[in-house]
């Protein structure tokens, strides 16, 4: 079974506190990308306009909203961020502010783009970091996810970063077992080291059994959703909806994991969506198993 | 064991003499000491230690009387709460696998070396400090003002955040460490953060020596110091009890070799690793 709706709920969602806004996620690029992964939680694709680009304009007035409210960091994602053409303009709006990070597949990264990213970087006393989504260390493994061609075109991407100075953080989908863990992240490093990054960075992001994914392996069965014996002595700071919220081209979402739940929109601005949430969903469960984040 | 006395730190405490504020000693006496003796040459009137006795270097009972000997008045750091309280890791807050390996190794030793009577004694250690001082308010604390393992690297904290949290913590000027790096900044509200970094570990700039925040008499902007101490004595001490040799290395070399990923790109392109 794979709803999550309250329909199917045995008790009542626990609500997440709200407890500060530290962080602003964008999704920068709607749900357009040019890649088709098949493990993608929101099915983005190259026509899936549920979310559209969002404008520089849009984006620097919710950015000036964010920071007049005291956040401190933003995420850029999409979809692929390096579709919308006003993506460095939009990054030096941000780096004006605080420290930021684009999630990108890096395919788009050509030479002059990372010779941007890097001079927008240097301008500004915040990171800039670069995330670069791959699922294999070969084409044989990354290519049957991510789509033919795809691990070249990365690679080309993070070398180019590399080229100009960044050390781009790959990050990975754990489409593998806790057992075999600590060995694969060793071979991350070493993979990253042997292309030239010499302080190479990895984080593994757990799978969530939503969009795509959930039709390529299974969906959230009813004993994953959340119920209040969950939280008791569960420290709220380690699930990242109780200090960020998620803009989209339709409104404020509680996290960027569930901007395809019509109940996860909680407002048109920020200030609307500083309150607490149901966790009402089964992603909910994986955060909270799994503690994992989707900040760096 | 005595050394530091909660009631040292009271809103009402004026404080206006030369003042050193030092980060987590890691286990780190030599280079403890040779901090102490600098401030204490250069006429400091009050040193505080910002937490995070613990962890890193090797011997963890040297550390207390150190503090008692110079009177210093220590706030509590999450390496401090976690061995008063007996709990499984040092809470250090790191997110990354790798990071926590290491973090593990250092807690389980400093645990298993860690009597009851310093137990007790951690367990007294305050959350913060205040003080005011040229009509400021002053807050020390370990991490943030909100949380004692929050990261507030210099790259990675917004101006807008910073306001936020010294105006949430009724506060002019916010003293931390946590990160083992320094830097300080003035917000444009006239606040002030100041990361005294730390004195158990070199500042991944591949030089041996540690560094704390020295305030002349009245001062609100730090000096920071570099203190070069016996690193090569503590290196010996090190692989004498054992501990990694990643860390050893860190001492000898200055260069962190190890919880790296926390870092931001900014801080972690200065390091060699």
């Amino acid at each position: 079974m794979t709803d999550t709706s309250i329909a199917f709920r045995r008790s009542p969602a626990p609500h997440v506190p709200y407890l500060a806004l530290d962080t602003v996620w964008f999704q920068v690029a709607g749900t357009l990308c040019n890649l088709t992964c098949k493990h993608c939680f929101i099915t983005c694709s190259p026509t899936n306009h549920t979310h559209e680009i969002m404008s520089r304009a849009t984006v620097r007035g919710f950015l000036e909203e964010a920071s007049g409210l005291g956040a401190n960091d933003t995420y850029f994602t999409g979809g692929e961020p390096f579709l919308n053409r006003e993506i460095l303009g939009i990054l030096e709006d941000a780096l004006r502010l605080g420290p930021a990070t684009v999630l990108t597949n890096a395919t788009l990264i050509t030479r002059a783009r990372a010779l941007a990213l890097a001079e927008l970087e240097r301008a500004s006393r915040y990171s800039l970091e670069l995330r670069v989504s791959l699922d294999g260390l070969t084409p044989e493994t990354n290519d049957p996810i991510r789509g033919e061609g795809c691990f070249e075109a990365t690679m080309e991407g993070v070398h180019e970063l590399a080229h100009v100075g960044f050390s781009p953080i790959l990050t990975v989908a754990q489409t593998w077992g806790d057992a075999e863990d600590r060995e694969l992240r060793e071979r991350f490093h070493d993979f990253l080291r042997s292309n030239g990054l010499t302080r190479p960075r990895v984080k593994i992001l757990p799978l969530f059994r939503i969009g795509r994914e959930a039709s390529r392996s299974r969906g959230y069965a009813v004993e994953e959703l959340l119920t209040e014996e969950h939280m008791r002595g569960h420290d709220p700071w380690t699930l990242q909806c109780s200090t960020s919220r998620m803009v989209t081209s339709r409104g404020v979402y509680v996290c960027p994991i569930l901007i395809d739940a019509p109940d996860a929109r909680m407002g048109k601005t920020l200030s609307e969506t500083l309150r607490p949430f149901p966790m009402s969903h089964g992603a909910c469960h994986t955060c909270w198993a799994t503690g994992a984040s989707c900040r760096n | 064991m005595n050394g530091a006395t909660a009631s040292a730190f009271h809103d009402l405490d004026e404080f206006e003499g030369p003042l050193a504020v030092l980060g987590g000693p890691y286990s780190n006496h030599l280079a403890l000491r040779a901090v102490l003796e600098d401030a204490r040459r250069r006429g400091a009137r009050r040193i505080v230690c910002l937490g995070d006795l613990g962890g890193f270097g090797p011997n963890p009972g040297k550390i207390y009387p150190l503090l008692a000997e110079f009177g210093v008045l220590t706030i509590a750091g999450n390496y401090d709460r976690s061995l008063a309280e007996r709990l499984s890791d040092c809470g250090c807050g790191y997110t990354h696998p790798a990071d926590n390996h290491f973090a593990q190794l250092s807690y389980e030793y400093t645990n298993r070396r860690t009597t009851d009577a310093e137990r007790a004694w951690l367990r007294e250690l305050p959350a913060e400090g205040r003080f005011t001082r040229g009509g400021r308010r002053w807050l020390l604390c370990h991490g943030s003002p909100r949380r004692v393992n929050e990261f507030l690297w210099e790259s990675g904290s917004s101006d807008a955040f910073l306001e936020r949290i010294a105006r949430d913590a009724n506060a002019d000027q916010v003293l931390c460490a946590h990160t083992g790096l320094h830097w300080q900044r003035r917000l444009p509200s006239g606040a002030r953060f100041v990361n005294v970094g730390a004195v158990g570990r070199p500042a991944n700039d591949g030089r041996p020596g540690v560094w704390y925040a020295f305030f002349s008499a009245g001062a609100s902007v730090a000096e920071f110091v570099s203190v070069a101490y016996d690193h090569e004595a503590l290196a010996r001490e090190m692989e004498h009890e054992g501990l990694p040799a990643e860390f050893v290395e860190t001492i000898r070399t200055g260069w962190w070799t190890t919880c790296l990923e926390i870092l931001p790109g900014k801080e972690r392109a200065r390091g060699r690793f």
